[in-house]
């Protein structure tokens, strides 16, 4: 051995990969087939969303937020909406909280359904990704049906949403319910029984969850390390206090028990569903979907042909925008991915000073090297796969 | 959770002493401000102190008041998931002092303090690895500054005959529209431009 030079080997993983979610450029140092040191580099989907936020009315903002995690768009909205709101002071009425609720969880199934699937995909399997895009497809059909855009929805808006949910599209949701069970009773035995994504998930990238406080992680992440945070439970936000759900909590903090988690969670969020359907339909859910706050929400198109205030309200909130009261707040949601946070700070114009977008990705993603330290270059694909990855929301 | 907050910023003030500049409470959200050469000390004691255990990371970031002599703020914000917390932590500084880096207390702060020095150009010491990260490798500049333009000094677009992708001086095809939205909801209280013609 001695003759020989014996040296490390650097490959680069991207920014062009199937596994790599995106465009993400990972620079490897190999030693033999074992991982010796991650660089990822990031900020090749950098599209300045902070820096765009700052030189727009608040109201046009909102569809920047569709495109960071553009698997669960509108939970993104949610955040953005929630941190204004708290500046302005605005109430949300009922029916609205339960319909951002709703679309909220609807968001969360999206999300999981794509990573469970598609971290299947990464350690080898074709078949899950079908099974479960043609689920998100139907969810897509309810997020067109709410918003008239499958995709990015821009439908969530200060003090509500943009207009209220068809009766017949509530009890399509509601119908949808059942058959998804089933469906994700049987990816549940086709993905997580399955041997090859045990062996290829089990005991891969355990982590303690000292860790992971040290590192930032969130969602089912900390969860799955043993640690009952959810900050829909922790610090509720919107009416989450009044609905019934489990947080389901991991043993091992390995790649396996991540998605074991995200298929429970995917579970809750349907029981949430279905009580804020229940809620949608008692007479408590009834009413406005919007505040009545003319200096934040426009007024109906009726009332504006009829009435001169009104009129003005409409015209200043879509050519100036409502003003924003000098302030900072951090308001952060339970995205799919974790933690989602928005730092905001008003100066109390119609633009915000400064928007900071606190991406849960962000954090997993820094961690490659601490994670990847030691495994096998073929676990590289698996253990991106497990921390859920989107580009849209780690480059902004 | 308003009192515990009250609590909470007399404990720190009391326990750092002269490192907190000042401690605030809008929103529900506390605020500490330090100074920046004794940032490590503050966030590891609030880190460790058995009455704060802010031990979850949460961010850093930078933001800019081009107004102030030290233009810059670097916010960090915590967690404390023992006691249901948040705190979020300021200091201010300029653009050649350097801010002591956090990569000790938290392996977190890496990526953060990159991000900021990237996109304020906050300088950290002792980082050891402060690489631009969103920005395009060789990018020039700040670019959430306020003074850095909206659309840039640069566009990009590959030419054929070099074969490779090339930059150029950004070329607009209309001009970007900056409107004036001073004007406020319930009336005017100072006199519009041109309107003092009209009184004499």
């Amino acid at each position: 051995m001695a003759e020989h030079d014996i040296r490390n080997f650097s490959i680069n993983f991207g920014p062009q990969h199937p596994a790599a979610h995106g465009v993400l450029r990972l620079v490897l140092e190999l030693d033999g087939e074992v991982v010796d040191r991650v660089d990822p580099h990031i900020g090749l989907l950098h599209r300045g969303t902070e820096k765009f936020c700052e030189y727009k009315p608040y109201l046009q903002c909102i569809p920047y937020f569709d495109r960071l995690d553009y698997v669960a768009p509108m939970n993104q909205e949610h955040a953005f909406c929630l941190a204004v709101e708290k500046l302005v002071g605005v109430d949300i009425p009922k029916r609205a909280q339960l319909i951002r609720v709703l679309y909220s969880e609807i968001g969360r199934i999206l999300s999981h359904l794509l990573n469970v699937t598609t971290q299947a995909m990464d350690v080898g399997a074709l078949t899950p990704p079908l099974w479960g895009f043609e689920e998100r497809e139907k969810l897509m059909g309810f997020y067109e049906r709410a918003s008239g855009s499958r995709l990015h929805a821009n439908y969530f808006r200060f003090g509500g949403v943009r207009q209220d949910l068809p009766p017949d599209l509530i009890n399509d949701i509601e119908a949808w319910c059942d058959p998804f069970l089933r469906i994700v009773d049987d990816l549940h035995n086709l993905v997580m029984e399955n041997r090859i994504f045990k062996q290829r998930n089990v005991d891969i990238a355990t982590i303690t969850i000292e860790d992971c406080w040290r590192w930032g992680f969130s969602g089912p992440i900390v969860r799955s390390c043993g640690a009952a945070w959810d900050l829909r439970k922790a610090q509720p936000y919107e009416c989450y206090e009044e609905l019934d759900f489990d947080i389901p909590v991991g043993k091992n903090g390995d790649n396996y028990d991540r998605q074991l988690i995200r298929m429970e969670e995917m579970r809750q969020s349907v029981r949430i569903m279905r009580q804020c359907i229940t809620k949608l339909r008692a007479p408590e859910g009834q009413g406005a979907v919007r505040s009545n706050d003319g200096k934040v929400a426009p007024p109906s198109r009726k009332e504006m042909k009829r009435s001169m205030e009104a009129l003005i309200h409409h015209f200043k909130l879509f050519t100036e925008g409502f003003h924003v009261p000098a302030g900072e707040v951090y308001v952060p949601i339970e995205a799919p991915k974790g933690e989602f946070g928005v730092y905001l700070v008003a100066d109390g114009t119609n633009k915000a000073h400064r928007c900071y977008i606190r991406a849960p990705g962000y954090a997993h993603l820094q961690a490659m090297d601490f994670l990847c330290k030691g495994h096998m270059l073929a676990d590289v694909a698996g253990i991106l796969g497990s921390i859920d990855i989107v580009f849209g929301e780690v480059d902004r | 959770m308003a009192t515990d907050q009250n609590e909470l910023a007399d404990h720190i003030r009391a326990s750092l002493g002269e490192a907190v500049l000042a401690t605030d409470i809008a929103y529900g959200q506390l605020t500490v401000t330090a100074v920046p050469e004794e940032i490590v000390r503050v966030v590891t004691f609030l880190r460790d102190d058995p009455k704060c255990l802010f031990f979850c990371f949460t961010s850093i970031c930078g933001a800019d008041y081009p107004g102030r002599e030290k233009r810059f703020d670097v916010v960090y914000q915590f967690l404390s998931p023992r006691l249901n917390q948040r705190i979020r932590v300021k200091v201010q500084v300029d653009d050649a002092t350097p801010v002591p880096s956090l990569m000790e207390v938290y392996p977190a702060a890496n990526w953060y303090e990159r991000e900021t020095y990237d996109l304020y150009g906050v300088l950290f010491s002792g980082h050891g690895d402060l690489r631009r990260i969103l920005t395009d490798y060789g990018f020039e500049g700040h670019p959430l500054r306020k003074d850095f333009p909206l659309t840039g000094f640069v566009e990009v677009r590959y030419d054929n005959e070099q074969g490779r992708v090339v930059y150029e001086p950004v070329r607009l095809q209309q001009e970007l529209r900056n409107f004036d939205f001073l004007s406020p909801w319930e009336g005017t209280d100072y006199v519009l431009p041109g309107d003092e013609k009209a009184k004499q």
